[in-house]
């Protein structure tokens, strides 16, 4: 099966076409302010590179650290309402009140405190104050909101507050958007409704983003369906990501981190990725990146996201290097690069003009670098080994000396030898190991379902039978399915004995382990 | 108190909490709002009250589970403090925590920032326990009424008498589960005499400097879990990942296990940890191996941060440490307060710490 992935980076877009699990060509090209022509160009460039190979692609898997910049750096995020229905409990600790100040100056959108919601028990706590929700969603329209996030106390177990207040918002105020965040997971209100203002702030963004993907992978005359990778690896339809963009945060270094092992066939190892803002710095463990393992912290956000667990630094190839005295970063010139590296032509030294000045890789013009001084260009070229080696030690688990992956555009900036490292492995197309990772995103299988009458055990085992098949009716190859989230909520209220579960799993895609054809 | 002395009384409380008492991070929160709005702690030295001082017993009671959802609120903290001083006519002269353990270990710095009470150095518990018996002042054999308990309805229950710990736990568990499983409490307050004998003393700066300790080797980047092993004398038992947990809210109790797969030096063992709000027991293979009082303690094996029973997921990356538990749950009347027993598992009680002479 022939697939595209597209990685949509803070300063590059890269593009792979695979067939099964062989590259068959790779691009790399430069971000665009307006996203959509850097994915067209890559579109065009990739097909135009494979040639005949390009006939009968099915998929376009498209990555995007999109929204989680949206975020981390404040831009393009929409004002979002924050419904909580809560009351008389909950009552100091309002909506954004753990948010970092200058994020939620930009989001909030107006916090509405109601009373309603459950208790553990599925008791209401008090009954929902349904004119107050009326009266929010019309202060809302007064206020030209978008979008608004609506949480209520124990929603996981069960969810008619949100439902219902979502009814009356919708009656109220037929053009904003609802995000419940009950369809979001997890029990910790104020972690889940982080996610669900994030979702809701992020909507506007994430329609014109999707709908750009949608029309680039249409002028590209594939006719292949559009996807976009999720955070633990998986794809979900365009549609799908439209209404949900937390779901894609940090799919990006997923990706990498995934691609990165199968161009070097190599499951067990540490991964540098070096892009044009960061390097990101992970564990691959057993071909699948060591996830984070409590409350994650998006843009210096909670939540409860299942994420790699990965530490990024400010070592990338638009970083800015300082002289006198000599500084790496923290700022970047991010997908300007072509403009304002000395090599292209600009007046600002960044660690891309360091790699071409020592000669680790040749691009634009070198002439531009040639008179930087030769112990400048040294040290600065030692300051970023020195980041990286400390980062890559500090991700290490245990004294074994392990293999790490160099992937990324910046790879030339990883030193050749690293303690606590056997060997740093280059690969073809490490450059683009995101893109590959995202062509090869497995498919995901959910349930989330009550299982009345049976024992924790036998519910758990149904749960997860279905969550299978739902993997294997998407195309995952049964043999390959691995769980990877059980979360079951006992609801004592129902009659009989009932528990919600939710099960995840995912598997290679089916096609991905048939022969290829010669 | 400094804003930083809070910030590192969080995160040593919530692995003192032997994962019960709260994610301190709400309380946390909330302290930060306080302390910026110009609020201040004072803490006192247990051995400075006067004998006849009258002090308020503090804490959350019920389900950690439900904090989750319903959360901290200070003023609702307040008001059990505030039915007590009109019960007994006199307004008290300091506040203290119940349990140093969990985020009940922050409670009464709400409740201290409010009125400018001072919170006096020292707890009952010396970690977190579930139930009312389960005190050094139970142990001791001092009064346990009257309790104060409010809920963020228009509801307040006053227990004046109760015929003895046993029975305070069973009335005030059954109130506070019919309004929610989480009720704010004042608990038989106790005098400056009976704190000085009977308190587990200094456990806010015992908290303070092991929180401090963890940041330290955080800041660091050296392991956050030494950091605790030195600063407390404790124990490693096991490192790996969960792969199960099984956890029901009943009769105002979360109850269950989890089961952690070793990984590194622990691979291929298996450890099973009960418990009722806190670790009670835990199993490595099928064998028991730590039990309570000893503090048993799930540790992120990243960040060294605490694990609360209603915050253990699936494919976490945990850490197991004993760390001895204070003195007097070691006494015989102590062990059968607080030793397994007291949580329904038939073993003797054996610690892995050296006996104490």
């Amino acid at each position: 099966m022939k697939r595209i992935g597209i990685d949509v980076g803070g300063t590059n877009t890269d593009a792979a076409l695979l067939d099964g699990d062989r590259v068959i060509a790779a691009v790399k090209t430069f971000t665009t302010a307006d996203v959509t022509s850097g994915v067209r160009t890559a579109l065009k460039e990739v097909i135009a590179k494979a040639g005949d190979e390009a006939q009968g692609v099915v998929a376009v898997m498209i990555g995007t650290t999109h929204f989680t910049n949206a975020v981390v750096e404040r831009r393009n995020l929409g004002r979002a309402a924050a419904l909580r229905v809560s009351l008389p409990a909950s009552a100091s600790l309002v909506p954004f009140c753990d948010w970092p100040k200058d994020l939620a100056a930009k989001v909030n959108g107006g916090v509405y405190l109601v009373e309603g919601g459950h208790e553990y028990d599925g008791r209401p706590l008090v009954p929902m104050d349904e004119k107050a929700v009326a009266e929010a969603a019309r202060k809302m329209v007064q206020d030209g909101i978008e979008a608004v996030a609506v949480s209520a106390t124990f929603s996981p177990l069960t969810a008619e507050c949100e439902d219902r207040a979502a009814e009356i918002l919708q009656n109220e105020a037929p053009d904003i958007h609802v995000t419940k965040s009950s369809t979001l997971g997890r029990i910790g209100l104020l972690e889940r409704e982080n996610v669900a203002l994030m979702n809701a702030s992020l909507i506007g963004l994430a329609r014109d983003t999707t709908k750009a993907f949608v029309d680039a992978v249409a002028e590209s005359g594939l006719g292949a369906q559009l996807f976009i990778t999720q955070n633990d690896g998986t794809v979900v339809r365009a549609e799908a990501a439209r209404e949900y963009p937390v779901f894609s945060f940090a799919s990006g270094p997923t990706n990498s981190m995934r691609g990165a092992a199968l161009l070097a066939g190599i499951e067990n190892a540490m991964v540098c990725d070096v892009g044009g803002t960061t390097a990101d710095i992970g564990c691959l463990v057993n071909g699948f990146p060591r996830e984070a393992n409590n409350v994650v912290e998006v843009g210096g956000v909670r939540t409860l996201f299942r994420m790699p667990d990965l530490l990024s630094i400010a070592v990338g190839g638009g970083t800015k290097i300082g002289r006198d005295p000599l500084t790496v970063g923290p700022e970047s010139v991010g997908y300007r690069l072509s403009e304002r590296a000395l090599v292209f032509g600009g007046d600002q030294v960044t660690a891309t003009d360091i790699a071409v000045a020592a000669g680790l890789i040749t691009l634009g013009d070198p002439s531009k670098v040639a008179s930087l001084p030769a112990d400048f260009v040294q040290a600065a070229l030692a300051k970023m080994h020195e980041n990286i080696a400390e980062g890559v030690d500090r991700m290490k688990t245990d004294a074994t000396e392990v293999p790490l992956l160099a992937v990324g555009g910046g790879a030339m900036l990883i030193p050749e030898s690293v303690p606590g490292i056997s060997e740093v492995i280059h690969v073809e197309h490490s450059g683009v190991a995101n893109a590959v990772g995202a062509a090869m995103a497995q498919i995901s299988g959910e349930t989330d379902r009550i299982y009345r009458d049976m024992d924790r055990d036998e519910a758990i085992a149904e749960a997860r039978r279905a969550a299978i098949a739902a993997a294997v009716e998407a195309g995952a190859e049964e043999s390959t399915i691995k769980v990877i989230d059980v979360e079951d909520l006992p609801l004592s209220y129902l009659p009989g004995r009932a528990i919600r579960t939710r099960v995840r799993v995912v598997g290679e895609a089916a096609a991905l382990n048939e022969p290829v054809p010669a | 108190m400094s804003a930083e002395d809070i910030e590192a009384l969080a995160v040593g409380a919530w692995i003192l909490g032997t994962g019960g008492g709260g994610d301190p991070y709400q309380k946390l929160l909330n302290m930060r709002l306080l302390y910026e709005a110009g609020s201040e702690v004072t803490l006192v030295d247990p051995l400075a009250l006067d004998d006849d001082a009258v002090v308020a017993v503090l804490s959350n009671m019920g389900a950690p589970l439900v904090g989750q959802e319903r959360l901290s609120d200070p003023e609702f903290a307040l008001k059990p403090l505030r039915m007590m001083e009109e019960y007994l006519g006199r307004k008290f002269d300091a506040v203290m925590a119940l349990e140093i353990g969990g985020g009940n270990g922050v409670h009464p710095m709400m409740v201290g920032a409010l009125t400018g009470y001072p919170v006096v150095d020292a707890d009952t518990m010396g970690r977190a326990y579930p139930e009312a018996q389960m005190t050094s002042v139970a142990v001791a054999g001092l009064r346990c009424y009257p309790l104060t308990m409010a809920d963020i309805r228009d509801n307040e229950v006053i227990i004046p008498r109760a015929a003895s710990w046993r029975w305070m736990e069973r009335i005030s568990r059954k109130a506070c589960t019919e309004i929610g499983s989480v009720a704010a409490t004042c608990k038989a307050p106790r005098s400056g005499a009976e704190v000085k004998q009977h308190g587990v003393l200094y456990s806010v700066s015992k908290a303070i400097a092991l929180g401090a300790n963890v940041l330290k080797a955080r800041a660091a980047h050296t392991d956050p879990i030494e950091a605790v092993l030195s600063a407390t004398e404790g124990k490693r038992l096991f490192a790996g990942k969960i792969v199960d947990i099984e956890r029901r809210a009943t009769e105002g109790f979360l109850r269950g296990k989890a089961k952690i797969e070793g990984l590194d030096d622990f691979a291929g063992k298996e450890m099973v940890v009960h418990f009722q709000n806190e670790f009670s027991v835990a199993y490595l293979d099928g064998e028991p191996i730590v039990m309570t009082p000893d503090l048993i303690c799930l540790l992120d094996t990243v960040s060294g941060d605490g694990i609360g029973t209603d915050v253990l997921r699936f494919g976490q990356r945990v850490s197991v440490l004993a760390l001895p538990a204070p003195g007097v749950f070691l006494s015989e009347k102590g062990i059968a307060a607080v030793g397994p027993r007291a949580f329904g598992f038939d073993l003797e009680f054996k610690s892995v710490f050296k006996e104490p002479n």
